[in-house]
């Protein structure tokens, strides 16, 4: 017995704009004599969109009347309808400044994204996506090697360290194709201003294939310090996007996997000015550099590998014993609070006024009277709905103790088998088998508008 | 080469032979975790380290592995015995010493008893089916099922009015399961059926309980359902593992089709309170669709 998930990934980058319609599977692992496990166990792509150039308004700004245009076209040509959609992910990538109108366009999107809407970007999360889309935690654990994944794209380069199929390690820089764009004639027509003080091209500039490799030459010694094949210099430290949670550490002995639409111009020699843009150059550039010297491989998927990241990977299942009690699902965007014991809860929550959702890390086949204690404690500090989410596998009988204790119309929704950090987000599907589906986000957009968004 | 270093040399050579073992095998190197040895003086009656507190998923034992770690990554996926490495053409001591402590739990599992107080120190009655004792009842599952005149009375009287629900504490062929789980799972049930309106009833404990006792317990009771928590027969992984029988309208002779299971309740499968949650939802279902076994399966998958 199986059930089917429709998943959309769309991801609006800096350069480009896909869909993917991906089918997940989902069935009940454990024998018919157990409790239920349901596993998402195949993920299969129904439909990609062409690449399309990310519609702009201006340099800056994406355009989300063309871009509705795209999308209206495309859920034609996929064959479905909003309502069909189950989940899935919209992200927005890339570079910083095309962020600045990013909300709005999600906003005028949002009723043809219909419910699976995930406002969500950040650099953390497109590292994730990317890694996963281009299959690279399938190649650590069959190389047996830990894998160093790039996906480079228009604006940035996603950056994620896997080891054994696990994501050790995210960071971001601000390398991509399109930092420089070009006329038909070589003519340059934009400089990032990410640039500054690291080349002296100007717009309106001609230039030739020479005059652009010293340019290319500096981005892929930045990678090359990435990849730790070059000791780091201050220029690593420059080019990092701001937005990273954390400061990337270059690892150690590593494979080089590739994605985004440079490395389409890695093997494939491509005319310099195919694409308007640094693109080709730089493709070649990585091929001469050290990040080619040792062992590299291309990604299963290469400038696809983020919305098939998005589509396919975004969602994952929770434990298939959870309660929910008067919580209307789907949950959108609720903020995330890790909490370490009781006292933690009235510090964090405070008065706050949304829904937050209850990280805890919970206990191994804990007793009964455990249980109950939990329960008990949590309802000291909390006011209003509960919403908990646990690691351990417990979720139903501590939701069960609080619905114990609390009046039948009480909200109550807890989950396991998730780990969540402080900072992250939660969408939280409407039920899968008895398992529910849970997308884990990092939001670029800020707490306080992400907060907003809530419900 | 000069005089001097030549008899440096066999100096050398002639120190380390004085080291080498006189018989094949007398090099000991321990290589695998060794159970932590006690430090100082061994008193009389000391125990010797405890070989079952070594974590067989964690416990690779391979001498110079090619992939070591992504062998050991397998492991935590299992309790089987991979990995073991081995000694000449057998196992190692370790593994030998590890394979006959857990099949003598497995035997102390079915031989032992639920303790005497159990059902006393938890609130409830017992009763015990017409087996004699632990021998009868290994070689007569037909006595395990079955209640005395006597014992029938005690349920009768431990049981008011005809229940909805029975639930039942049996010890089966794993008394450490039993002392392990039930209870915690019993009051996970209990609380989850309260949660759902359902009356959870008076629990009973039954030794030298086979699972069709609870159809003997719905003869008497009159119960629609019951829930029979019994040890399940020990293997070499646990032997603390439990299982929950459900059978919609218990009677004598009712098929075995008819009981829904869920098995595997122990702290390396399913948590016993998770699992009472989970047992509790599916009370209330068997109770609304009144049917259980193949039947209430054919149901849901219509």
């Amino acid at each position: 017995m199986s059930e089917r998930l429709k998943s959309v990934g769309l991801d609006l980058g800096t350069t480009t704009t896909q869909m993917v319609l991906s089918e997940l599977t989902v069935e009940n692992r454990a024998s018919g004599f157990a409790v239920p496990q349901m596993e998402i166990v195949d993920r299969r792509i129904l439909y990609q969109s062409p690449v399309h150039f990310t519609p702009l308004l201006d340099g800056q700004r994406m355009d989300a009347q063309a871009l509705r245009r795209i999308l209206e076209a495309e859920y034609a040509n996929a064959g479905i309808r909003r309502e069909d959609v189950d989940t899935g992910a919209v992200i927005v990538t890339g570079e910083t400044s095309r962020k600045e109108n990013a909300q709005a366009v999600l906003e005028a999107l949002s009723d043809l994204a219909g419910d699976f809407v995930v406002a969500a970007a950040g650099p953390d999360l497109e590292s994730v996506l990317a890694a996963k889309g281009a299959e690279a935690p399938e190649r650590s654990e069959a190389l047996g090697k830990d894998v160093l994944h790039m996906d480079i794209g228009g604006g940035t380069s996603n950056l994620a360290l896997l080891r054994e199929g696990q994501v050790l390690r995210t960071g971001c820089l601000n390398v991509g194709g399109r930092l420089v764009k070009l006329d038909p004639h070589g003519t340059v027509t934009y400089v990032s201003e990410v640039l500054e003080g690291i080349c002296d091209l100007k717009p309106g500039q001609k230039v030739t294939q020479e005059q652009l490799e010293p340019l290319a030459g500096t981005l892929v010694r930045v990678l090359e310090m990435a990849a730790g094949r070059r000791p780091p210099a201050d220029l690593l430290e420059k080019l990092a996007t701001r937005e990273a949670r954390t400061v990337w550490e270059p690892p150690g002995e590593a494979v080089i996997s590739f994605s985004g639409g440079v490395a389409d111009c890695i093997e494939q020699d491509r005319p310099w000015l195919a694409f308007g843009d640094l693109g080709p150059v730089l493709g070649r550039a990585i091929r001469r550099s050290r990040l080619c010297g040792g062992d590299y491989v291309l990604g299963r998927q290469t400038i696809r590998a983020t919305v098939i990241g998005a589509g396919c990977h975004s969602a994952q299942l929770s434990g298939s014993t959870v309660f929910c009690q008067n919580v209307p699902l789907p949950l959108k965007n609720v903020p995330v609070v890790r909490i370490h014991g009781w006292q933690d809860i009235r510090q964090k929550l405070g008065d706050r006024e949304e829904p937050a959702v209850l990280a805890l890390e919970g206990q191994k086949a804990p007793s009964y009277a455990q249980v109950v204690a939990m329960a008990e404690g949590l309802l000291r500090e909390l006011r209003g709905q509960v919403l908990i989410c646990l690691e351990q596998d417990m979720a139903k009988a501590l939701g069960q103790a609080l619905a114990a204790r609390l009046p039948p119309s009480a909200r109550i929704l807890c989950i396991d088998r998730i780990r969540v950090d402080e900072g992250s987000y939660l969408d939280i599907g409407a039920p899968v088998g008895q398992a529910l589906p849970v997308v884990i986000k990092t939001l670029v957009f800020g707490r306080q508008n992400a907060a907003r968004r809530c419900l | 080469m000069n005089k001097e270093e030549l008899t440096a040399m066999v100096a050398r050579i002639l120190a380390d032979m004085d080291h080498q073992p006189l018989a094949k095998g007398g090099d000991y190197r321990p290589t695998a975790p060794q159970p932590e040895k006690k430090t100082g003086d061994h008193e009389p009656g000391d125990f010797v380290p405890d070989v079952t507190d070594l974590d067989l998923r964690r416990l690779y034992l391979v001498e110079d592995p090619a992939q070591g770690e992504a062998f050991q990554k397998l492991k935590l996926r299992t309790p089987a015995r991979l990995g073991c490495g081995r000694a000449g053409a057998r196992y190692r001591t370790l593994t030998m010493l590890r394979f006959r402590a857990d099949h003598a739990a497995a035997q102390d599992a079915v031989f032992s008893q639920v303790s005497p107080d159990f059902a006393s120190r938890n609130g409830m009655t017992e009763v015990r089916t017409q087996c004699r004792d632990k021998d009868e009842y290994l070689t007569r599952p037909d006595k395990g099922r079955r209640f005395d005149e006597e014992n029938q009375a005690k349920i009768r009287a431990a049981v008011s009015g005809n229940p909805v629900v029975q639930l039942v504490v049996g010890d089966g062929l794993s008394s450490a399961a039993i002392e392990a789980n039930a209870m915690d799972c019993l009051d996970a049930i209990r609380e989850g059926l309260q949660v759902r309106g359902i009356n959870p009833g008076t629990p009973i404990f039954v030794r030298y309980c086979r699972v069709g006792a609870g159809d003997a317990v719905g003869d008497v009771t009159g119960c629609q359902l019951v829930c029979v928590l019994v040890g399940e027969r020990p293997g070499l992984v646990t032997d603390k593992s439990m299982s929950a029988y459900l059978t919609y309208r218990p009677r004598t002779g009712v098929s075995e089709s008819s009981r829904t299971v869920v098995s595997n309740i122990h702290a390396q499968g399913t948590p016993a309170v998770e699992a009472g949650a989970h047992i509790a939802g599916l009370i209330e279902t068997i109770l609304k669709k009144q049917v259980s076994g193949v039947g209430l399966h054919l149901e849901e998958g219509a």
